[in-house]
């Protein structure tokens, strides 16, 4: 660049005069109001959600969706490719591929969502009493620590070697291997907020504790929890995948995704499909609750979204 | 600094002790009695209760946890219930591939994740920030064996670069050793070079910011002196930090990538032993994970003077 340097008072009153108006860009612009409004400012929640909201309308409409018995054996069928009767083809028992991935989407969101809500419960509880009692918050985040030294997976798999395989089970697992990140969160928002303003006009006032957590605390965590559950509901699905798929999850006869791609495994190099099909919904279905957590993440904190 | 080291290395017992202990009482309630199995079906009640009066099982919780403990801290990890082999001795002949694994992963991501993050921190907004960001986020929706299953798919059966399946020893040459980990080792770091990606960006786009890397660029130092020198190191504590943490997805992705991959690891001995209920190897496997886990982050925390000399303890 060369750009001549002017000496001091060399600018002309014409040229200041001569100076271009303002350009359209910084024209004030008005957001557009409503529900509408925010999806096109945030368009993450608006693709995320919609994935979601088609994948739990199959969920509740798997029955209708064209789908047969998705346990109903037929051996004379078994391992047909994908075809106009069996649109994912059949597995190795002659089950219908395209009916299981369907009914698989009820595990999955159950197991996500059952978690999300658990581990957000339970962690806030443990958080709150963590952030507030001083003597039991040491011993606390002790156990947390050593709870979250262990590898979640492994953790939840520990726990399903002590158990009978079952939904239920599964949900319990994930979220006992949730709950540390959770009550860590909660525990420093509620340290922070202990040290602001209102909370300490609120304890000069004589309010007492429990309007405090109530009134000023609880409403606090509810951005940054909402946006924890939507991570944990998506990590909880993988999670149960991937306790079905080594055969420590939800038992066999429940078509889960896992478990379709479990008993895919053996003949996954001549029918990759087996595998393939369910690996895509559980991919999507992940997508869509990871995109709506980053798009709440943004809309909710947008401190925070600026950091990662 | 020393000081430091040692009160650093002595709060890492707490949890050790925490960990121990949820791993003992998973043995402590894990179904199945072992006198009742080792006494067999003609055993009347008098011959269980001797078996386990004799195998120490009628002491107290803490009694029992605290011998566990002790031998424990002798090396001695007890015996699986399946094999009847010691359980480190299984754990020693199984521990190179899923070592081997972890390392090529890690050597991978790295290489991998920061570069990557870098360009999209020094190109923020642009076209190839876009891509680094929406890789990242496939890299955490997709799981492992979805992309594993399809790395192994397309390298290995159509295209026949890679083997599809299974392990080759280190000592049996580099090569061989390496083309069997490729595959593996992509699809286990994918979660983790996203995770690594991430972070690596959001740290260097806020010391971009920063005076002293103004300062670099009046003085006239290129752009790569100043990404790679002046900001990325900067920027390496919380970079090394959630390396660390992230080493926890390594192990959990492991178990799925060996299932998946056929590779004779640890993670097949976990999968192995839970499907088998072999709980003296669960539970020595749990531990050697989490102490690897403790350990690893024990080691980068104590690494961030090396990173920032500021930091002093």
């Amino acid at each position: 660049m060369s750009t001549t340097i002017l000496p001091p008072g060399a600018v002309s009153r014409q040229s200041v005069a001569a100076a271009p108006p303002l350009p359209d860009v910084m024209q004030p612009k008005q957001p557009r109001k409503g529900f509408l409004g925010y999806l096109t400012r945030h368009p993450t929640i608006a693709i995320g959600g919609s994935l979601l909201l088609l994948m739990i309308a199959v969920a509740i409409f798997a029955p209708f969706l064209w789908t047969k018995d998705p346990t109903a054996l037929a051996p004379v069928m078994r391992t047909r490719d994908p075809s106009a009767a069996h649109w994912f083809g059949t597995d190795m028992l002659g089950r219908d591929v395209y009916s299981r991935v369907l009914y698989g989407t009820r595990v999955s969101l159950i197991v996500g969502f059952g978690v999300a809500i658990a581990a957000s419960v339970i962690g806030l509880f443990i958080g709150l009493v963590s952030g507030f009692v001083r003597w039991a918050d040491s011993i606390i985040m002790r156990v947390m620590d050593g709870l979250m030294s262990i590898p979640s997976i492994l953790l939840a798999i520990a726990l399903m070697a002590l158990t009978r395989g079952s939904v239920g089970n599964v949900i319990l697992a994930i979220t006992v291997a949730e709950i540390p990140r959770v009550s860590r969160l909660v525990r420093g928002v509620v340290l922070s907020l202990r040290e602001q303003p209102y909370v300490d006009a609120a304890v000069a006032s004589g309010t007492r504790t429990p309007v405090i957590i109530w009134r000023h605390i609880l409403p606090n965590t509810l951005a940054p929890m909402t946006v924890q559950a939507t991570y944990i509901c998506a990590s909880a699905m993988i999670t149960e995948a991937i306790l079905s798929f080594i055969g420590a999850g939800t038992p066999p006869i429940i078509p889960s995704w896992g478990n379709i791609m479990a008993e895919g495994r053996a003949l996954w190099q001549v029918k990759p499909y087996i595998v393939f099909f369910p690996a895509i919904f559980l991919s999507i279905t992940v997508l869509a609750v990871n995109l709506l957590g980053d798009g709440l993440r943004d809309s909710l904190d947008p401190r925070a979204a600026k950091r990662v | 600094m020393f000081a430091y080291i040692v009160r650093r290395v002595l709060a890492t017992i707490p949890v050790m002790a925490i960990v121990a202990l949820f791993v003992f009482s998973l043995l402590y309630i894990a179904p199945g009695d072992p006198a009742a199995v080792i006494a067999g079906d003609q055993a009347t009640p008098a011959d269980v209760e001797r078996i386990r009066a004799s195998l120490g099982l009628d002491r107290p919780f803490l009694v029992r946890f605290g011998e566990w403990v002790f031998r424990i801290l002798r090396g001695d990890l007890g015996v699986s219930i399946f094999t009847n082999l010691p359980v480190t001795r299984m754990i020693a002949q199984r521990i190179e591939p899923t070592l081997s694994l972890m390392v090529v992963t890690l050597f991978l991501a790295i290489t991998i994740a920061v570069p990557l993050g870098v360009v999209a921190a020094w190109k923020a907004g642009s076209w190839i920030d876009r891509g680094v960001m929406a890789f990242a986020v496939l890299g955490f929706s997709v799981p492992v064996f979805v992309v594993g299953y399809l790395l192994a798919y397309f390298f290995a059966l159509e295209l026949d670069w890679f083997p599809v399946q299974g392990y080759t020893p280190f000592a049996q040459g580099v090569g061989p050793w390496l083309s069997n980990l490729v595959l593996p080792a992509v699809a286990l770091g994918g979660v983790y070079i996203a995770l690594i990606a991430r972070i690596t960006r959001a740290t260097m786009l806020e010391v971009l910011q920063q005076d002293y890397i103004r300062t670099a660029r009046a003085k006239g130092a290129g752009q790569g002196t100043m990404l790679f020198v002046h900001a990325l190191k900067n920027a390496a504590v919380p970079i090394v930090t959630v390396i660390g943490i992230g080493v926890a997805l390594l192990i959990g992705g492991a178990v799925v990538t060996e299932s998946v991959f056929a590779i004779p690891g640890l993670g097949r001995l976990t999968v192995d032993a839970i499907l088998r209920r072999d709980y003296p190897v669960i539970q020595g496997v749990i531990l050697l994970f989490s102490f690897v886990y403790v350990l690893v982050n024990l080691l980068i925390d104590l690494s961030y003077t090396l990173f920032d000399p500021r930091i002093r303890y």
